[in-house]
C-alpha cells in the first residue's frame, strides 16, 4: 500500500512503552523502508527514539504495555491529556498481557518469592528505594485507567498491521485490520 | 407445486426440512451465521448466543430456533454483529484468555470469530479469575482459564462416549466446568485420548499433553482463513451421537 499523499502540517506522534517488553516499539520499526514513506507525515514528540521525557500536545499517541505501577499510571494519564487520538498497541496495553499472568497471585507473596523466599533469584530483600515506583497490586489494561480511542492487538502486532492501521489513520480512513492482519499472539 | 418449505435469512429463501433448526437450514443452504456453541454433531445448547438473530422484533438464538415457514429472520446486520461482538468481548474478558502463551492459538475458535467480527479489545473491565489447571492425567491437561461453558465436551462425553466426564457446575458467574470423579481431578475418570470430548473443545482447555507447538504458529487452521470461510463445509454433518448416555436419562428422570 502507498502513503498518504503529505498533509498540510506534520502530524506530532508521541510513543511510550509502560508495562511492555518494547517488542511492539521493535515491531513499529519493522516497518523497514516505508519509515521513509511515514516520516514527511509525522514528526516526534515524547518517545523512546527521541529521548523527550514529557509528552506535549501531539495529535497521535501510542502506548504499548499495561498499567502495572504508580509511574505507569501518570506517564498515561499525561498522554490523554496531550494526545488527540490515544492508541493502545499490543497484548500488554490492550489486555494486560503477560505482566497481568501475575494477577491471580497476591502482590506481596510475589516480591517475597523473587526477592527473598527463592535463593537463586534473592538479591538481598523486597527493593525500597523512593525513586522506584510503587507496584500496583493489579496489573490493568490501559483501558481501564483512561478513555482509549483505537486498539491493534497482537503480541507484537506486526509491522504490515501496524503500517496498514497508520496509514488508514493518517488518511482519515476508519483503520480497518481484517484476515491475517488481526491477531491476538 | 414444490413442497419444499422455505424461510427468509436476510432476504433470500432458506428451504428446510421439518425438525430442522434456523441454523442447521441456514448453513445447510451455505449461509455462515457466526456461531460458537452450536456443533452439527450434538444436541443444541443455546447458551453462548453468538448464533442469536432477530425475528421480527425479537431476538432468538437460532441453533435452538425451530424453523417454520414464513419466518423473517435478519442475520447479517449491523445491530447482530454488534451483539455478536459484545457478548465475544465479554467471554475474553471473563476468562484469562492470553493468546500470546496458548498452544490453542490460530485453531481457537473463540480466536478466530474475535478475528472475523473485528473484535480489537474485550472493552469491559477483565475479571482474571484464579483458576488452577489440572494436569493430573498423563496424557491430557485441562486448563480452566480459557473455558467458555460451551458445553460442548459435556455434550460429547455424555452423547457420543457415554462416559459424562466433565459436568457445569454453579451457577451465573460461579459457573464452571468440572470433572465427574469423586476426586475432582481427570486422573480419576476413564476418559481417553480417542474420545469425542477430548476433540471438540473450541478452544484451549482440553490439551493433549506433548503436542504443544508441533504444529506451528501461522499454519494453523484459521490462519489460512477466516472461521466465517470455513464453517459452511464444517457444518452440514450427521449427530455423531445417540442422545444423553443411560446415566444421565436416568438422573433426569428422578
Amino acid at each position: 500500500m502507498n502513503a498518504p499523499t503529505e498533509p498540510t502540517r506534520k502530524l506530532r506522534v508521541a510513543t511510550t512503552s509502560l508495562a511492555g517488553c518494547f517488542g511492539c516499539h521493535m515491531s513499529f520499526l519493522d516497518i523497514d523502508e516505508r519509515l521513509f514513506d511515514l516520516l514527511p507525515l509525522i514528526e516526534f514528540d515524547r518517545t523512546p527514539l527521541t529521548d523527550i521525557k514529557h509528552c506535549g500536545p501531539c495529535d497521535i499517541g501510542i502506548v504499548e504495555g499495561g498499567i502495572c505501577n504508580a509511574e505507569n499510571v501518570h506517564v498515561l494519564r499525561e498522554f490523554r491529556a496531550n494526545c488527540k487520538v490515544l492508541i493502545a498497541i499490543g497484548a500488554c496495553a490492550v489486555t494486560g498481557g503477560l505482566p497481568a499472568q501475575r494477577n491471580h497471585l497476591d502482590l506481596a507473596d510475589c516480591l517475597q518469592e523473587v526477592y527473598v523466599t527463592e535463593v537463586s533469584l534473592s538479591k538481598g530483600g523486597i527493593p525500597n528505594d523512593p525513586e522506584l515506583p510503587l507496584p500496583l497490586d493489579k496489573v490493568h489494561p490501559i483501558h481501564e485507567v483512561v478513555k482509549v480511542d483505537y486498539f491493534i492487538p497482537g503480541c507484537p502486532p506486526s509491522a504490515d498491521a501496524i503500517w496498514k492501521f497508520l496509514t488508514d489513520l493518517i488518511a482519515g480512513r476508519t483503520p480497518k485490520l481484517g484476515h491475517g492482519l488481526i491477531s491476538y499472539d | 407445486m414444490s413442497d419444499t418449505q422455505t424461510f427468509l435469512l436476510d432476504g433470500e429463501e432458506i428451504p428446510f426440512a421439518p425438525g430442522q433448526t434456523v441454523i442447521q437450514a441456514a448453513l445447510a443452504a451455505g449461509h455462515y451465521i457466526p456461531h460458537l456453541c452450536y456443533h452439527p454433531e450434538f444436541k443444541p445448547h443455546g447458551s453462548c448466543k453468538v448464533c442469536t438473530v432477530k425475528v421480527g422484533n425479537r431476538t432468538a438464538a437460532s441453533c435452538t430456533l425451530p424453523a417454520q415457514a414464513g419466518l423473517e429472520v435478519e442475520s447479517a446486520s449491523d445491530e447482530m454483529n454488534d451483539l455478536r461482538r459484545t457478548l465475544v468481548q465479554m467471554l475474553f474478558a471473563e476468562g484469562n484468555h492470553f493468546c500470546p502463551s496458548c498452544e490453542k492459538s490460530g485453531n481457537c475458535a473463540l480466536q478466530a470469530l474475535g478475528y472475523d467480527l473485528g473484535v480489537m479489545t474485550a472493552g469491559f473491565r477483565h475479571l482474571f479469575p484464579d483458576r488452577p489447571v489440572d494436569a493430573s492425567h498423563p496424557d491430557l491437561l485441562l486448563d480452566f482459564n480459557r473455558c467458555i461453558l460451551c458445553e460442548l465436551c459435556v455434550r460429547a462425553s455424555c452423547e457420543v462416549d457415554g462416559k459424562c466426564v466433565f459436568a457445569l457446575s454453579g451457577r451465573g458467574i460461579d459457573k464452571h466446568l468440572i470433572v465427574n470423579a469423586p476426586s475432582g481431578r481427570l486422573e480419576d475418570t476413564d476418559v481417553a485420548l480417542t474420545d469425542k470430548a477430548v476433540q471438540v473443545c473450541p478452544v484451549g482447555v482440553i490439551l493433549k499433553k506433548r503436542v504443544g507447538f508441533a504444529q506451528p504458529i501461522g499454519a494453523r487452521r484459521y490462519d489460512a482463513s477466516p472461521i466465517s470461510a470455513q464453517a459452511l463445509a464444517d457444518a452440514p454433518r450427521a449427530p455423531a451421537g445417540d442422545g444423553r448416555c443411560a446415566a444421565c436419562e436416568e438422573a433426569e428422570e428422578k
